[in-house]
């Protein structure tokens, strides 16, 4: 083979390599077609310091089978004596690590989360300004009544009669005492 | 006292271009009887007086002579009759009120749900026809009907109102007026028999009308109105602020001040937190910037990742920026230069594609630009906690 020939391959190796370098992604080929199309939305609403694992588990569940997105959602209450728009640093203080706990949680088992915060004069109406601002499809939550849940029998009514999206409420049930709190939170946070 | 609520407004009266919507002032109070619809039967009067053409819509007076009198020389669109279970039940005639298109109308009690089969649900959905029709509204609602404010009031006193209006009716008012009355000065009209007939006050102040209800219902009216006007005067505090830092100069770090990176993707969230717990840890004040190339456009979920990015740095106390530029490295040092920036955080960076492989990373960047800003690469938890599932995990039951 001369050498003009040897070149001109060589060249074009290395031409069809930066072509391939550009166009692949570094790690190889991805599927576009298995990546997941988009997608239905589970809100997972909570105002304490814990959830119930039962609404987690329940909600980790049907995103999978759904394949949906978890959405926890940290629902703030702005006291009267402040401003509706101020910061609230000390319930961010108990919110925060619990996102992250839901989130790592949910990561770990495959399922895709984005979180959200809302913030109103009370839990229901952070939640009605969180309906008002997006989309969901359902929405699940525990009928344990619990103070740390922040929902109470009153605001799932209001639920159902209100929030245009599937509402599964979970029964009131013994493992209801099985929470995930601020504790889980993996790592340095 | 009447306390104007909105700055720098013209007066709904006599605002009206005619063909344009027409304008919306709003008498808000802390309960029945505090003055509201007198207040805007005394304006729709100062109006008539000065040469529009005022009507009123719908007035509910209550049984309350002074009120009643005071209504007297303005031309009131007759209520139409709406027959609901046997029952007659008056309404506004909204169509009527259309056709007689007044320059100013007056249509009490905002919050009033309808009865069926008229028109709209709610009567603040009649008055968005009538201000649609360019026609100016002046109208009245107790702030217990606020949707947002409905629950704490409950709280506050045991009653809870069904009639709510969406904070957004009150937000998009042009004028806001507080109708205010101390609460025993109230509590002493009531007595008089100037807020209900004889054979009701017994009742009243047994239950709504108690002097600790009144007194924490005028708070919230108050904050209420306040708020909306921080909320009118925010554009131009914005604004100054901005003028501000362009002519302090470079301010320069007193103590630590961090800076994290984020991008409209729902994984930005985690470093937002993990940010703010640093800056909560040193004391420091938080900025989160976002630098997007010129003329990016982001499709709807990005744009709900903003908007909850937005959120988030609102109730965490941080400050979100966003700045138009190619270069990223070059954006963000310029800004943490004027910020005062010391730590800056970021997330694992998305895998380069074609030539940005060969870029140097923008943590490498950022360091060479910004010596003494420490640069911290936040981990991706998710990833790690895989490893961590196991039985036992603390804060898990």
């Amino acid at each position: 083979m001369s050498a003009p020939a040897i070149i001109a391959i060589a060249i074009a190796g290395v031409l069809i390599g930066v072509a391939a370098g550009y166009w692949l992604p570094p790690h190889g080929r991805r599927n576009r077609k298995a990546a997941p199309t988009a997608v239905r939305r589970i809100l997972l609403p909570f105002t304490g310091q814990a959830i119930s694992r039962r609404s987690f588990e329940a909600a980790v569940r049907l995103a999978k089978a759904e394949n949906a997105v978890i959405m926890p959602a940290f629902l703030a209450s702005v006291p009267m004596n402040l401003p509706l728009d101020t910061a609230l640093p000390a319930q961010c203080g108990r919110g925060m690590p619990l996102l992250e706990a839901i989130e790592q949680r949910a990561t770990v088992q495959g399922v895709p989360v984005d979180s959200r915060v809302s913030r109103g004069r009370s839990s229901r109406d952070a939640l009605r300004k969180l309906i008002e601002q997006e989309h969901f499809d359902r929405i699940i939550v525990s009928a344990d009544e619990d103070p740390h849940s922040g929902l109470s029998y009153e605001d799932l009514r209001w639920m159902l009669e209100r929030v245009p999206a599937e509402i599964m409420i979970l029964r009131p049930a013994p493992e209801d005492t099985r929470r995930i709190s601020l504790e889980a939170v993996g790592g340095h946070f | 006292m009447d306390t104007e609520a909105a700055t720098g407004s013209q007066p709904a009266a006599g605002a009206s271009g005619g063909s344009s919507r027409g304008r919306l002032k709003l008498f808000i109070g802390m309960a029945a009887g505090v003055g509201k619809t007198y207040q805007m039967l005394l304006e729709g009067h100062a109006e008539q007086e000065g040469g529009r053409d005022v009507v009123i819509g719908f007035l509910e007076t209550h049984g309350r002579a002074e009120t009643a009198r005071l209504a007297e020389g303005l031309p009131i669109i007759p209520r139409r009759r709406v027959s609901y279970r046997e029952t007659v039940i008056e309404e506004m005639d909204l169509p009527g009120v259309l056709q007689r298109s007044p320059e100013l109308c007056l249509i009490d009690e905002l919050a009033h749900t309808n009865a069926p089969g008229v028109e709209h649900v709610k009567r603040y959905e009649d008055v968005e026809d009538v201000l649609a029709a360019g026609i100016d509204v002046l109208s009245t609602v107790n702030v217990q009907h606020l949707e947002s404010l409905n629950d704490q009031v409950t709280e506050l006193s045991g009653i809870r109102v069904r009639e709510t209006i969406p904070d957004a009716v009150v937000a998009r008012a042009d004028e806001v007026v507080l109708v205010d009355l101390t609460p025993e000065a109230l509590l002493d009209r009531l007595r008089a028999g100037k807020v209900y007939p004889r054979e009701r006050i017994d009742a009243a102040l047994n239950n709504f009308f108690r002097i600790e209800n009144l007194a924490a219902l005028r708070e919230v009216a108050l904050r209420q109105v306040a708020e909306e006007v921080g909320a009118k005067r925010r554009p131009a505090e914005v604004i100054s602020s901005r003028e501000e830092s362009l002519t302090e100069g470079t301010p320069q770090a007193i103590g630590e001040r961090l800076l994290a990176l984020v991008e409209p993707y729902p994984g930005t969230q985690r470093l937002v937190r993990r940010a703010w717990r640093s800056a909560q840890r040193l004391n420091a004040d938080l900025d989160l910037l976002w630098v997007r190339k010129p003329g990016q456009r982001l499709d709807e979920d990005n744009e709900r990742s903003l908007s909850a990015l937005r959120q988030l740095a609102a109730i965490l106390g941080a400050k979100m920026y966003e700045e138009e530029a190619d270069d990223v490295a070059a954006a963000v040092a310029d800004f943490a230069t004027r910020q005062g920036t010391t730590y800056i955080l970021l997330g694992r960076s998305r895998p380069a594609r074609g030539v940005a492989r060969f870029r140097t990373p923008l943590p490498q960047r950022l360091m060479a630009r910004l010596p003494g800003v420490d640069v911290r690469i936040v981990a991706d938890r998710a990833v790690r906690a895989n490893g961590e599932a196991r039985i036992s995990v603390p804060g898990i039951t």
